[in-house]
């Protein structure tokens, strides 16, 4: 069976220098892959090829066997969903309206929807517990609540990708978890790519980890293989520990200073 | 089931709006066909529908030769300029955006004035490079002010005044040198001004208007999710690309015959969408017919106010909206003026 996903030698830049360099893997349906890296390491530019939003100038993204290239753009929508970091809309839709967006891929010319959309946006919103939060303006809602919507549109589209570009960053620790927790609920139906600056997250809920360098992969594998000091240290440069999370036996890190151990002067 | 009731907008639920707004419209304009410095009563207009023959030739001059045109074009205009607002504001992530504010207005007129110093035809060459004002106006505002992702609100005001400054003093410069009669009046381009109107604007334009406005109406949901940003609409399926510059194309056709017409009217774009929007929401599919046959009505209103609040003399008509849109405007950017420069 072919692959959901698969990137060919995939390159890319914006100007002279090239941001993605040669980068191949595959994601597979039922899959969870974390992608890390430091800043500017190419993560975001990674999710925009392949969802088609940036066209790599050479190698080519494959679609269940097909190039991204030949499909029309609402075809890719049914195909790919992209749930953003962050999401501004410039007047106050509600929460469902923003979700039921999702269906746009669905229904051709007619501007307008079918009943069966409303059923599919509703269903989508009961599985990240949306739901009460529908008739609410989408400027009213807290980070959290708002990624858990955007996650909601993203299923609403039905896709059999869903990529997630940093969807954590300004949540607390109990909105962090809420989000992973949704995400990997979703695996049975699909596949997904999460990019994210929690290491240690990414490392407890994915099952493979892209460790992105320069906009090559430095090394991709199960999270241990992938999560090391060494490996961490050398891309990010940066000292740290890792360890073993005691709960859920996956790879923690702790980031070392420089300085004094990391350790504070008493007073 | 209740949420489809509630939540799903359908042709029918649009029909209803634009069936209830038209009826407004048709008393507005017929309050407005009654009004003015001749004293004609509303029993001798409505008698006009039931049976004619029993009005005299002035009162039947007055109606049809002098108020029902400026009322159809005051109706034309804020319908086209209404649309434009709606559409800027969507495509340019911005509340604040609107023909007037800018540039496109101004850049529009001079369009207009060139076109009547090369003595085109008022009909079909004035509206013509209008538009192509219009059009350019808007490559430059895009040009100058175009951040990733949308335009910010400081950019897009900072570079509106300009370019309006900008086109003004051509304006000035044309108006002043020339004792030609067909540049009637500075007043005219620069307040906006319906008092010449005539049928035979209508009989070209009016229709390109109707096909326009239906054309951005397929797109009324393509802009929904334009307004939570462009990246994130080509994800969901829109061919972003295609959508702006056809859109683009579309307004500055309908904004540029408006201002050819009328001179500058500011503020119609801004006041008439966020009116609606308290009312209906921002779905554009309610919104964009919402506005359209608002505007009109707001329009004729602003006219009709101008041509008689100082009666026998008359007021340009973009005074009375500068009057009722700058408040309004400095109300929209105190109130939430800080929202809308994330992006």
């Amino acid at each position: 069976m072919d692959p959901e996903l698969k990137l060919n030698n995939v390159s890319f830049k914006y100007g002279q220098d090239w941001c993605i360099q040669d980068l191949g893997f595959e994601l597979r349906k039922g899959e969870i892959i974390g992608v890390i890296g430091p800043n500017g390491s190419g993560k975001s530019t990674l999710l925009k090829i392949i969802d088609g939003v940036l066209r790599a100038q050479k190698g080519d993204v494959l679609l269940g066997g097909k190039s991204l290239y030949g499909f029309k753009r609402s075809e890719i929508a049914r195909h790919i969903a992209m749930v953003p970091q962050e999401s501004a809309f410039s007047f106050p839709f509600s929460a469902f309206d923003v979700v039921l967006m999702g269906r746009f891929p669905y229904s051709g010319h007619f501007p307008f929807e079918k009943k069966e959309d409303i059923q599919i946006a509703r269903e989508s919103m009961e599985l990240t517990s949306t739901i009460d939060l529908a008739m609410r303006s989408i400027h009213e809602l807290s980070g959290g609540e708002k990624q858990r919507v955007l996650i909601a549109r993203a299923l609403t589209q039905r896709a059999k990708i869903i990529l997630l570009d940093e969807p954590t960053s300004f949540l607390d620790i109990r909105h962090k978890l809420e989000i992973f927790e949704i995400i990997s609920s979703l695996t049975h139906s699909m596949g997904l790519i999460i990019v994210s600056h929690d290491i240690s997250l990414a490392a407890q809920f994915c099952h493979r980890v892209i460790l992105l360098n320069k906009g090559k992969i430095y090394k991709i594998g199960t999270p241990s293989e992938v999560v090391t000091a060494e490996n961490i240290g050398e891309v990010y440069q940066c000292p740290v520990l890792v360890d073993e999370n005691p709960v859920s036996n996956t790879p923690r890190i702790t980031i070392l200073s420089r300085k004094s151990n990391g350790k504070k002067e008493s007073l | 089931m209740s949420w489809n009731k509630y939540y799903r907008i359908t042709p029918l639920r649009v029909i209803n709006l634009a069936v209830a707004l038209s009826a407004v419209l048709v008393v507005v304009g017929f309050v407005s066909l009654c009004m003015g410095p001749a004293n004609i009563h509303v029993k001798q207009v409505l008698l006009l529908f039931s049976d004619s023959g029993s009005i005299d030739q002035t009162t039947w001059m007055i109606l049809f030769k002098i108020r029902l045109p400026r009322i159809l074009l005051a109706g034309v205009v804020g319908f086209s300029l209404s649309i434009g607002g709606v559409v800027f504001q969507a495509l340019l992530r911005n509340p604040l955006a609107e023909p007037f504010i800018l540039g496109v207005s101004s850049g529009s007129a001079v369009g207009a004035i060139a076109a009547i110093f090369l003595g085109l035809s008022i009909d079909l060459g004035v509206p013509f490079l209008s538009f192509m004002g219009a059009l350019f106006t808007i490559f430059l505002v895009m040009g100058i002010g175009r951040r990733q992702g949308g335009l910010e609100s400081s950019t897009l005001l900072l570079t509106g005044v300009i370019v309006n400054a900008f086109f003004t003093a051509i304006i000035m410069f044309f108006i002043s040198t020339t004792s030609d009669t067909r540049l009637h009046s500075i007043l005219f381009w620069l307040y906006g001004d319906l008092s010449q109107s005539r049928y035979s604007q209508l009989s070209i334009s009016f229709p390109i208007i109707i096909v326009v406005s239906a054309i951005v109406y397929v797109f009324s949901r393509h802009l929904n999710l334009l307004v939570g940003g462009e990246d994130s609409a080509l994800q969901m399926g829109v061919d972003v690309e295609l959508v702006k510059w056809l859109l683009f194309l579309g307004i500055s056709l309908i904004t540029g015959i408006a201002i050819s017409f009328s001179g500058i009217i500011g503020f119609v774009g801004l006041i008439v969408p966020h009116l609606m929007r308290m009312f209906i929401g921002p779905d554009h599919r309610l919104l964009i017919p919402a506005s359209a046959l608002g505007g009109a009505s707001f329009m004729i209103a602003a006219d009709t106010l101008a041509r008689t609040i100082i009666s026998p003399s008359e007021l340009p008509v973009g005074v009375v909206t500068a009057f009722l849109g700058a408040p309004f405007f400095i109300y929209l950017l105190k109130q939430r003026g800080s929202r809308w420069i994330q992006n």
